[in-house]
């Protein structure tokens, strides 16, 4: 006799899954992924909180990697415009905004449709602006190579400690807005031990998109994430899988 | 808050297993919850009570199973206590988290078939 509802007699079936339940979109993030190595792009999730100085920050790097001969492009999202978007094109970084609405994070199809109408082929480093938050991007894979978080030092020393999630997920951190530090009472020695205690594998750049401090060093970071796939031959044929 | 999205991609694969199954009704869920998962266990319980009216869980129970993040030095097997600096000194190693610990799983489910 069924407890749960009473319903008379039923069989009931046990079902073994053992799945994530984010699988769909690891599915499409590894899609992207196929893309982005087969054109041999560098894809990069760039993660912060709100206001944190992502935009400010790639706007920054735009003239540095321009002059390191790489082609950028970048798709930002925002709840509701696409000012970002607008910001990184002034930039010379030819962009294209998603307007998530509601959503609080980017997923793997969101990235995947906005892809279809933008020319990412023709770049060597793509950054993929997610919308701000601390919280809910960590848990999304968007096809990435490699993810960044921006921490502005005007959040708190302890801002890695809360949000332990998000820097566990990330290849490196930019604790942002460095030129601030002489006005705060901040201590970025506290900050790269608070990261010590969350992220196994620590890596942080200190930087500021107004003086240009820690530019190069990021760059340089770019440049080492880039290696791998300037070595594999490009493919720029169409590919021949169907989409969903 | 993205427990929301979550409870559609689990309605969603439930739904395509109980039609799959011509099930009646599915009686439970049960999920294994990573401390580091980045899901509130609490709002998604919140988020599942919501969301599925209507569907063939609606009378569901959902069971969730909490592992916790339990990191060690994957050389001297050292267990680092919460807070700690996740390098071991002695190996020289960055710590490993233990297995499901950042994992959101759909573990089994229980269903009413005919």
């Amino acid at each position: 006799m069924c407890e749960t509802c009473g319903c008379g007699d039923p069989t009931l079936v046990p079902v073994e899954l053992k799945e994530k339940i984010l699988a769909g979109n690891e599915r499409a993030a590894r899609h992207n992924r196929e893309h982005f190595v087969a054109a041999g792009v560098l894809a990069v999730n760039v993660m912060g909180s709100p206001g944190s100085g992502k935009t400010a920050l790639l706007e920054a790097s735009a003239r540095a990697a321009t002059a390191r001969g790489w082609r950028l492009g970048a798709v930002s999202a925002d709840l509701a415009t696409d000012r970002d978007a607008r910001r990184l094109q002034a930039a010379g970084i030819p962009s294209r905004a998603i307007t998530t609405g509601q959503a609080c994070h980017l997923d793997a199809e969101m990235v995947h449709r906005s892809l279809h109408d933008f020319p990412w082929r023709e770049t060597d480093v793509f950054f993929i602006e997610n919308v701000g938050n601390l919280v809910c991007p960590a848990i999304y894979d968007l096809g990435q190579a490699a993810s960044v978080v921006v921490l502005s030092v005007t959040e708190g020393e302890d801002k890695p400690l809360k949000y332990p999630v998000m820097f566990k997920a990330v290849d490196l951190v930019l604790i942002a807005k460095c030129d601030l530090v002489p006005h705060l009472d901040v201590n970025l020695a506290a900050i790269h031990d608070a990261l010590s205690r969350v992220m196994p594998s620590p890596r942080a750049i200190e930087i500021s998109a107004r003086t240009g401090q820690g530019i190069e060093a990021w760059m340089s970071w770019l440049a080492e994430q880039r290696a791998p796939l300037a070595e594999a031959p490009r493919n720029h044929a169409a590919h021949a899988h169907r989409h969903g | 808050m993205h427990e929301f999205s979550l409870v559609q991609s689990l309605l969603s694969r439930v739904g395509d297993e109980a039609r799959r199954r011509s099930a009646l009704a599915v009686h439970s869920i049960s999920l294994r919850v990573g401390e580091l998962s980045g899901v509130d266990p609490d709002l998604l319980a919140g988020a599942f009570e919501m969301a599925r009216e209507g569907t063939v869980c609606a009378r569901a129970t959902l069971r969730m199973n909490r592992v916790p993040a339990l990191w060690s030095c994957p050389r001297c097997k050292k267990a680092f206590a919460p807070g700690e600096v996740l390098h071991c000194a002695s190996c020289d190693a960055p710590a490993e988290l233990s297995e499901g610990a950042d994992a959101l799983t759909l573990e089994s489910l229980e269903m009413e078939v005919p």
